[in-house]
């Protein structure tokens, strides 16, 4: 089905100590495909993954470039630890791309097959740019060395029914399925701004293709804007050592250690083999930090119906394999089988629902006041198959409902859908809006950013308020964490170099509950140190979560348990071990530091990398509202009291707030200043040449975007 | 379902099953090849092999792992990646690997060691329960 516009024939790279050395570029405007080298410079400054997509990524824009530019790029990379079977969360593919929401590189991460079969077909990044003139798929066999793109007019759009296809037409028969990898969207995304990317994998098991996602930063819109439908790849032949490693023995050793832990200690500790992410539920809730209706709150006694255990007595299976790589013993990629559908295209179809993350129960649940676990599911699906990002779409529709429920826009601008907080069916047939680019669904589909603008604007809401409560910073929307209590997460997610996600730091245990960083100085070292690392997983084509969602029975009694030391000591081996290198832990974090650096001055290059973007919306850092002080007022006025000297019972509640307000924003601007100084940066927010020099990245690219601004 | 069983009263510790193991499978007398070891504790010794529980079989990374229509719990060797996530999870021990095999070594109840053992320690039982 389709006819071949292009096809082109290659000698699939041999992958020596986990690089390929070769990396795939596709242009999509003149069907033009090229192989490229990868260079000793690259692997030395970036190391691979995200750190090769950048890099791409900045050769390929300029400072006005946009992400529908035909020039903008999608590049993706696995990087040289990837694919390896021996531990668990060796399957990351790392995208970037410049995003609609931001204007400036995001970079998201999934699981699923694509990019090691990708690396094994002899790739170890893939860059697409230009634009096709009709919906094409591009097809790479890494066994006969062969690319091809194709004409997908007649191809259905939505992932669940795309990839399934796909995977069938592409496979030879049965026992083929799992060699075949599809990377697609969905029908919103060509409609809104927060599309993303869906990468599949085959579950035999179940017989059906299931999803990870790369989700945040409007991926998939970029992909359906460059009329991609789908990329899909095949190779078959995984054997253990098909990276080549240097020393497969340690890798053999380290994780066996490893899946032993997992063996003994997860049932004990998060539970993630039977509900994966979503765990955290009941803890979030009760330490206030699972954000409800808008962030407004951080919990609510109805949360118990969207507990775990109701997820894993009621909804989701057990006791089968749920890993989205090979060699996962982690296996927290959870489903819902046979899940009836109640609304939109697919309503009474029974489906394989891949989640609920705890994002969506956070998002699409708490934070939309929604506590119906079959209704989140029914969320869950239509995001991921319509190519919705569900966190940016949860926090925009948080912000929405806040903005119906205070009357700033009413039924006559959303088309009659009461969109009230616990609402789930006006959700719903949001989304079936989005997907069919009708509505208010359409609209809202643009995200926080460019809606606060819209209603101030058109619908003349108070700008003040939309400012404060609407919840993005960088033009990104926050991932789904409540935090007023914790400055260092506050810090964590609007300092974030590509908008408010939690994978570069998540401080707020460490901060608020443990007390372990009290001082300006230590939550600066937090967010230098913790940032870099979780930098690492994505330069290599690792999964954050084997990292601390289980840790050694002993990591109580090392001297820095939330570092969790031996699982850091497991990444140097195994970097060690498939590279044939000798890094340390502080190489490790110097990698890190490299391509974080690199990130941020590449955001300045594109115009949004200074201490005016750093800034987060008010509702990050402390109550907006009579009702949020209210909800927390004997810790509020406490605070008043021991803080500032401040007597709460002879203030009026504005007061209160007013003055509750300004303390805190002169902590994070403190924030700021710590954590700038000891990330290198001017006060400002910018790179300096002296710290860029230090750590090997004085590259006169870089120094031209930085220098002028010093 | 086969299975084979160890009796320690009868048990000298000779060895012998071991290499009768990993001589048959791997043309070796190392004992780390053998997917039966012999521990000894004070002068008594008990064995640890494979009792076909199936703990491995949903948890396999790859489905590679199954249960033969004897009841005996077998690996795949060609779906089979060697991730090792059933060496560390198996509750017994007794997934074994080695570094220079591409995948995994277990019991399959095959009587090689019981037919080597001089004392008559270890047998291979048919149970009639079909799964444990």
């Amino acid at each position: 089905m389709g006819t071949i516009l292009k096809e082109y024939k290659y000698t699939p790279a041999k992958i020596v100590h986990g690089y390929s050395g070769k990396s795939l570029y596709i242009n999509l405007s003149d069907l033009r495909i090229e192989e490229k080298v990868v260079t000793e410079f690259m692997k030395e400054k970036f190391t691979g993954g995200k750190g090769f997509d950048l890099w791409y990524l900045w050769n390929a824009v300029t400072p006005e470039t946009r992400w529908n530019s035909p020039e903008n790029e999608i590049v993706m990379s696995v990087g040289p630890l990837g694919g390896i079977t021996q531990y668990s969360g060796t399957g990351k593919t790392l995208v970037a791309s410049i995003s609609p929401l931001t204007d400036i590189p995001i970079d998201s991460n999934a699981g699923g097959y694509f990019g090691p079969l990708l690396k094994f077909s002899g790739w170890d990044a893939f860059e697409i740019q230009g634009k096709a003139e009709k919906d094409i798929i591009i097809f790479i066999d890494g066994n006969n060395g062969l690319i091809e793109i194709k004409e997908a007019e007649e191809y259905p759009e939505d992932s669940h029914v795309l990839a399934e296809q796909l995977t069938r037409e592409y496979a030879e028969d049965e026992d083929d399925m799992v060699n075949v990898s599809v990377v697609s969207s969905g029908s919103a995304a060509k409609h809104s701004l927060m599309g993303l990317l869906n990468f599949s994998f085959y579950d035999p098991r179940r017989k059906t293709v299931r999803f990870k996602q790369a989700a945040r930063g409007g991926l998939g819109t970029i992909l359906r804007d460059k009329k991609i439908k789908a990329l899909v790849v095949k190779y078959k032949g995984i054997t253990p050592n098909l990276n080549n490693a240097a020393d497969l023995a340690t890798i053999n050793k380290v994780g066996v250690k490893y899946h032993k832990q997992m063996h003994d200690l997860d049932s004990k500790q998060n539970k993630m083999r039977q509900i994966g992410t979503a765990n955290t539920v009941m803890i979030m809730s009760q330490y206030d930090l699972l954000p409800t209706r808008n962030f407004q709150t951080g919990g609510d006694p109805e949360v118990v119906k969207i507990a775990p255990e109701v997820f894993i007595n009621e909804w989701l299976t057990q006791g089968l394999h749920d890993g989205c790589w090979y060699g996962c013993t982690m296996a927290c990629a959870k489903c819902a089988d046979h899940f009836l559908l109640t609304s939109g295209p697919y309503a009474g179809e029974r489906v394989t629902v891949d989640g609920p993350e705890y994002e969506c129960v956070a998002g699409l649940g708490a934070n939309l006041g929604i506590f119906d676990p079959q209704a989140i599911l029914e969320e869950n699906f239509y995001c991921d198959t319509y190519g919705i990002d569900l966190i940016s779409y949860a926090t925009t529709v948080a912000f929405i409902m806040e903005c119906y429920e205070r009357e700033q826009i009413g039924p006559d601008h959303t088309g009659g859908l009461e969109l009230r907080f616990g609402n789930a069916s006006a959700s719903l047939e949001l989304m079936h809006q989005m997907s069919r680019g009708e509505g208010f669904g359409k609209l809202a589909g643009l995200g926080i950013r460019k809606l606060k603008k819209i209603f101030v604007e058109e619908f003349g809401a108070d700008a003040d308020l939309l400012e404060d409560i609407g919840m993005e910073v960088k033009g990104l929307e926050y991932a789904e964490y409540a935090h007023k209590e914790s400055l260092a997460q506050q810090g964590g997610f609007a300092l974030a170099t590509k908008g408010p996600q939690h994978d570069e730091a998540w401080l707020i245990f460490m901060d608020m509950v443990n007390k372990q960083i009290p001082t300006f100085e230590d939550k600066a070292n937090a967010l230098y140190y913790f940032p870099m690392f979780r930098t690492w997983f994505g330069l290599v084509g690792l999964c954050k979560l084997p990292w601390n969602d289980i840790v050694p029975s002993d990591n109580y009694k090392t001297s820095e348990p939330a570092k969790v030391p031996e699982h850091v000591q497991n990444y140097v081996d195994i970097f060690n071990a498939v590279t044939g290198e000798d890094i340390d832990k502080d190489d490790l974090i110097l990698q890190s530091e490299r391509v974080y650096q690199f990130q941020r001055v590449f955001s300045v290059r594109m115009g949004k990398g200074e201490r005016k973007d750093d800034y987060p919306p008010y509702r990050s850092l402390g109550p907006v509202s009579a009702e949020e002080y209210l909800s927390r007022k004997e810790l509020y006025d406490k605070q008043l009291r021991d803080f500032q000297g401040l007597d709460p019972e002879k203030m009026s509640l504005d007061e209160k707030i007013a003055k509750l307000r300004a303390y805190r924003e002169d902590q994070y601007e403190q924030l700021m200043d710590a954590v700038y100084r000891r990330r290198g940066w001017t006060m400002n927010g910018i790179p300096t040449p002296e710290r860029l020099k230090e750590i090997g990245m004085d590259l006169p690219m870089l120094l031209e975007v930085v220098e002028p601004k010093q | 379902m086969k299975v084979l069983t160890h009796k320690q009263e009868l048990c000298t510790g000779c060895l012998d099953c071991e290499v009768a193991c990993s001589q048959t499978y791997f043309k070796t007398s190392d004992r780390t090849y053998s997917a039966i070891r012999i521990i000894e504790n004070n002068k008594t010794y008990r064995a640890r092999k494979c009792t076909q529980c199936g703990e491995c079989i949903n948890m396999c990374t790859a489905n590679a792992i199954y249960r033969d229509r004897n009841g005996v719990v077998r690996i795949d060797k060609k779906k089979c990646v060697g991730c090792l996530g059933c060496v560390g999870y198996c509750s017994e021990l007794v997934m074994f690997y080695a570094d220079d095999q591409e995948v995994p070594f277990k019991c399959i109840a095959c009587n090689v060691c019981s037919k080597a053992c001089p004392t008559g320690a270890l047998e291979v039982l048919v149970s009639q329960v079909k799964e444990i």
